[in-house]
This record gives structure tokens, C-alpha cells and sequence, in this order.
């Protein structure tokens, strides 16, 4: 079984991020990016799969720009087999939003056919958590979002999933789209050897012209703004004072 | 213009808060249906005709909506779909599940963790943990929406919408269920509570947690953890506050041992008081606490139950 995973390039974890002054979006040049820490986490599970012998096969996919290829490097040094960048826009400002990003991972689908998709649960950027999903009604699959757990039962896979309430297992038939959680598993760090390694393993691009896909947002931002900022408060010296201030602010 | 929501409803009962918060805002657009889905649903769909704001409810009650598969409840909005210019639901992981299928089958995007409706077509939400505040206009024929409840008051009763039964739509027989493991508690639920006493990776242990437990029942509160609690094992996966986690935004939020990752400032720093208790004095969480106290959290927080006990 085949398995493939869109890993998508974003802002670092631990970037401060800033807002353009003229509120047209956050400021991306010369910051740090790196893969999306959820899909760290998918390509390590395909990993996993692979190693247990469940998986034949890792094609990692990423939609963007350019750079992205930069990302699909590290899902190559951590251990995927194979690489698909689908170039769809040439500016690093430009998100792709979830419904376009699904549509043409299903065009790589429908070429590859795999047997199991693992995305992560949500961009840290946009915070959508949304593509994975459209990807199972497009494909008309079945999904298992916010996972924390996988196991590959014959024709079926076994998840249980991260809900509001706790825990939910549920049974979904393959092909499958799983979204993974953070509880999924620790990814690895790529060695420097497998890192000198990723670069001789295949790398193909395409262009979402070549698979038929219109990108054109069906979102318009017409701002980007700084949230409200909390005023600074005080230090209190001591439980006892700590007490007296909550009583006084009517808050216990 | 026509809002179909989607009500919450665990187990054949309406989570009326999540809910009543989600009308709030759909009513800002346009006379509202509620759509309760369950194996049992007639309970919550009564409840929901009592939301202020609500002009009809459909109840479908059928066993393959019993556990809130995304496939067949996906399938159910999409049949009941022409009718309505909205779809909306409060941004549950029920809800985020399910309403992103929706919308790849309706063809349109989705718009999550709204957390303000400017008009019919214009929302803001948050992106990159909170850090900024996008304002999007859709093009899209239907908008397909999760509302943030952390940000919108519950509509209030006193309503009395007609209830209509509504048959199933066509199981896809997809996915099946196995089990839940829901933890039972008498507290009250973290995104609704007033009070939420949270602990992070200071507390060490999943026993020592048994003190955040203790301060928060002595304050009638809701126990929230951070990331590496949850990671750590001291703390269920459904006590997580943050980006990635659930958001609350109480009167009063008490952080201990935190440090105040972006990630966890996310989805709490819309509290109305918050305090945090950290032997670091330079831990980022002072930043955005209203009262701060540099102290080991082994003898503040055992003193602080007992004085407020
Ligand atoms: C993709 C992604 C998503 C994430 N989502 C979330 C999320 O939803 N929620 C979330 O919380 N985090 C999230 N994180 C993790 C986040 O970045 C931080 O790692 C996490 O919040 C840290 O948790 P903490 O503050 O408990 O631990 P630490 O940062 O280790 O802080 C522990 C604190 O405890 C204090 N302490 C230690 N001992 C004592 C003592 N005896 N008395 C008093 N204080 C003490 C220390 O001074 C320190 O400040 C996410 C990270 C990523 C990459
Ligand atoms: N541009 C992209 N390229 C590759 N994968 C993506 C892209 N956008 C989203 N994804 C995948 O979809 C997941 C959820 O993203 P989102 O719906 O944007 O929150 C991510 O964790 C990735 O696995």
C-alpha cells in the first residue's frame, strides 16, 4: 500500500509573527519556514507504516511555491520515498486555500492511487483544519481527523481520534484520509546522512495548470490586523495578597 | 437569507451553551433552522425550539447519526442544503469534522473559528495562533461557517420553534464506530465554564495534578492543561487550551506552571482575569496576566485551596 502525505511549507513554530503595518498580511520575508509540525507528525506515522510493513511506498506532496521543495526535502531525510511539488503560485505572500490545495491533491490521487492519505490536522498558518476533510468529500472517501492513534486492519484502518469529550475509535474503510493529532507520535530529526541521502531521491514538479486546477480564492482577505493586546498587569507578593486582589475584582 | 445550523448533540442531548452561542451569531444572518441529528435526537431538538432566535428545528433520528460520523452527517447537510444561504456550527471537533466536508461537497470554502460576523458575507478569524486577525469576504454562493463560542454570548430562552421530523439521507457506509472513551465529571465543561484552573509541564506528575483538581473544585471550576501536560500524560487530551486545542475565555483563568507559549496564550488570553503562578518570574505567561505571583506552585497552590476553601 502506498502512502501519501501533504506536507505543507509554513511560518516557524516559534516565529514571532508581525503584522504588515498596511494590514495586508503577516510579514514573510527573510523568516524562518518549516514543514507544518502536524505533518512532521503524518510523515512519521507513514514512516512507521513503512518500517512495520504496512506501507510499500511514502510519496510526500506539497502545494505552493518553489520553496516548498525545501519541505519536501526534510519529509525525504526523515524518510518518504518519493516527492511531488505542485507549483501554484510564484509569491511566498500567496496561501492556497484548503478547497484548492484538496483539488489538486486529488489530481495527484487520482494519478498515484494510494492507499491511505496522511495529512496533518490543521496549517499553523492559516489554522484552517479543513483540508483534509475536503479531500475525503472530493475523493468520496472516508475520513478519520484528529488522530492519535492508527492501525491498519486489513481493508479497514482502526483510529481513534482526539474529540471534545475524549477519545472516539472508529473504523474506516481504505482508501482513507487521516488527519494526525499531536498525540500521534514523536517525529524523528533527519540524520545528516539520510539529509545527504534525501537529495539524490526523486523530486517531480508540477504546476496546477498541469493538473487543471483553478486556484483563484474564493476568500478575499481584506484585512490583516493585530489582535487586541492585553494591558500589562501587576505582581502580587504572596498568596494572601494574591486573595485579596480576586476578592476585590469580584472574581472569586 | 436562511441559516441552517447544526446543533451540537452528544449522546441524544443538546450541549445547549455551545449551541445557543452558535444562534447568536447565526442570527446576525438571517431566520435560523436547527438541525439536531442523532440515533436519539427529539430531546435536543426540543431544547433547541427553546433558543431564543430559532425559527425551526429539524430533528433526524437515525442510528447512523449516533456518533456523529463525519460521512453520513456530512450527507444529511448537503441533502437539506439548497434551502439555506448559511451553514453554521459552533467550532466543536464534531463540528470541524463535519462541516469541511460539507463544503468540498457544496463546492464552496469553508470559513473556521469565525469569531466576528461583519455582514453576510464578511467574517474575521484568527490565524497563526492568534497572532493576527484576518477579515474574509466570500465569493462563494453558500457560506459554510464554524463560529468560535469562546467569543459570542448564548442566545437566551424563551423561544418556541415548531419541531419538524425529517428523515435520514443515504448512508455512504464509510466509517463505522467502536467506542468512546468520554471521561464522566461533575465539573463543569471547560469551554463554558466560568472559572478554569489550568496546569503545565511544572506540575511534574500526573498524581501532583491531583492539586489543580483540588483548587479548581474548591472554585467550582473547569480543569484545563497545557500541551506538555497532555503530552506528559498528567492530563486528559481533552483538557489541552490552545491554538490546536479548546478555547476558553472565562472570567477568570488561573495558569500554573505554564509558561506562556503563543501556542497556549491562543486559547485563553481572551479571559477576562487571568493569574498565573510560575517560579520563573521571566516565564512570558506575566505577560498577559492581570495578577502574577513568582512563587513554587507546591506551596501557592496548596495555600491558595485552602484560603479560598
Ligand atoms: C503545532 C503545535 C501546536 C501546539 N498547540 C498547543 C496547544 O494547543 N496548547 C498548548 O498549551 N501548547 C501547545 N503547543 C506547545 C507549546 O508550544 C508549548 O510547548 C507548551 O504550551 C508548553 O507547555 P508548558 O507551559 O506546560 O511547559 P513549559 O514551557 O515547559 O513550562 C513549564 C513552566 O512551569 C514552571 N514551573 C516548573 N516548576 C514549577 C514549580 N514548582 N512551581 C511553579 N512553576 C513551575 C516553569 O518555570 C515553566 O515556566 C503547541 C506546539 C506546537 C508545535
Ligand atoms: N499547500 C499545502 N501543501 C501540502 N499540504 C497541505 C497544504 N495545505 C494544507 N495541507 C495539508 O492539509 C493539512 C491541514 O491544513 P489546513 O486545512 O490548511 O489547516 C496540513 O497539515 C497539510 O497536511
Amino acid at each position: 500500500m502506498k502512502v501519501l502525505v501533504p506536507v505543507k511549507r509554513v511560518i516557524d513554530y516559534n516565529v514571532k509573527v508581525r503584522v504588515k503595518a498596511d494590514g495586508s498580511g503577516v510579514d514573510l520575508a527573510n523568516v524562518k519556514m518549516s514543514m507544518n509540525p502536524f505533518d512532521e507528525i503524518a510523515v512519521e506515522e507513514a514512516i512507521r507504516l513503512k518500517e512495520a510493513g504496512k506501507a510499500s511506498e511514502v510519496v510526500a506532496v506539497s502545494i505552493g511555491v518553489k520553496q516548498a521543495q525545501e519541505t519536501l526535502r526534510t519529509a525525504l531525510a526523515m524518510g518518504a520515498d518519493r516527492a511531488v511539488l505542485v507549483v501554484a503560485a510564484d509569491d511566498v505572500d500567496t496561501d492556497i486555500e484548503p478547497l484548492a490545495v484538496a483539488k489538486i491533491l486529488k489530481a495527484v490521487i487520482d494519478d498515484e492511487a494510494p492507499g491511505l492519505v496522511i495529512a496533518g490536522k490543521q496549517a499553523i498558518d492559516n489554522d484552517m483544519n479543513a483540508t483534509g476533510q475536503m479531500l475525503a468529500a472530493l475523493l468520496g472517501w472516508s475520513q478519520a481527523t484528529f488522530a492519535s492513534e492508527l492501525d491498519i486492519d486489513g481493508d479497514a484502518a482502526r483510529v481513534t481520534r482526539e474529540v471534545d469529550g475524549g477519545l472516539q475509535t472508529i473504523s474506516v474503510k481504505l482508501p482513507a484520509i487521516v488527519t494526525a493529532d499531536l498525540r500521534l507520535n514523536e517525529p524523528r530529526y533527519a540524520s545528516l546522512p539520510n539529509i545527504m541521502k534525501a537529495k539524490r531521491k526523486p523530486l517531480d514538479e508540477k504546476t496546477a495548470a498541469d493538473l487543471g486546477v483553478d486556484v483563484t480564492p474564493r476568500l478575499t482577505v481584506v484585512k490583516t490586523a493585530e489582535p487586541a493586546e492585553r494591558q500589562a498587569g501587576i505582581m502580587v507578593g504572596s498568596v494572601d495578597e494574591l486573595v485579596e486582589k480576586l476578592k476585590d475584582a469580584g472574581a472569586v | 437569507m436562511a441559516v441552517l445550523l447544526l446543533a451540537e448533540v452528544t449522546g441524544g442531548e443538546l450541549a445547549l451553551d455551545a449551541t445557543a452561542k452558535a444562534v447568536t451569531a447565526a442570527a446576525a444572518l438571517g431566520d435560523v433552522t436547527v438541525l439536531c441529528a442523532g440515533a436519539s435526537a427529539a430531546d435536543a431538538a426540543a431544547a433547541a425550539a427553546k433558543i431564543d432566535g430559532v425559527a425551526r428545528v429539524l430533528c433526524a433520528e437515525d442510528a447512523i447519526y449516533g456518533h456523529r460520523l463525519a460521512e453520513p452527517t456530512a450527507a444529511l447537510i448537503v441533502s437539506l442544503a439548497g434551502d439555506y444561504s448559511h451553514i453554521v456550527a459552533p467550532a466543536t471537533t464534531d463540528a470541524k469534522n463535519i462541516l469541511p466536508r460539507v463544503a468540498a461537497l457544496l463546492d464552496v470554502m469553508v470559513i473556521t473559528d469565525v469569531t466576528a460576523v461583519v455582514d453576510a458575507d464578511t467574517f474575521e478569524r484568527p490565524v497563526y495562533a492568534g497572532n493576527a486577525v484576518q477579515t474574509v469576504q466570500s465569493a462563494d454562493a453558500v457560506k459554510v461557517l464554524t463560529v468560535r463560542t469562546s467569543t459570542f454570548d448564548a442566545a437566551g430562552d424563551g423561544g418556541s420553534a415548531a419541531v419538524e421530523a425529517i428523515g435520514a439521507a443515504a448512508d455512504p457506509g464509510l466509517s463505522a464506530w467502536v467506542e468512546d472513551k468520554l471521561a464522566a465529571s461533575d465539573r463543569p465543561e471547560l469551554t463554558s465554564a466560568g472559572i478554569v484552573v489550568s496546569g503545565g509541564r511544572g506540575v511534574g506528575s500526573e498524581e501532583d495534578f491531583a492539586l489543580i483538581e483540588k483548587l479548581a473544585d474548591t472554585l467550582g471550576a473547569a480543569v484545563g492543561a497545557s500541551r506538555a501536560a497532555v503530552d506528559s500524560g498528567y492530563a486528559p487530551n481533552d483538557w489541552q487550551v490552545g491554538q490546536t486545542g479548546k478555547v476558553v475565555a472565562p472570567e477568570l483563568y488561573i495558569a500554573v506552571g505554564i509558561s506562556g507559549a503563543i501556542q497556549h496564550l491562543a486559547g485563553m488570553k481572551d479571559s477576562k482575569i487571568i493569574v498565573a503562578i510560575n517560579k520563573d518570574e521571566e516565564a512570558p505567561i506575566f505577560q498577559v496576566a492581570d495578577f502574577g505571583l513568582v512563587a513554587d506552585l507546591f506551596e501557592a497552590v496548596p495555600a491558595l485551596t485552602e484560603k479560598l476553601g
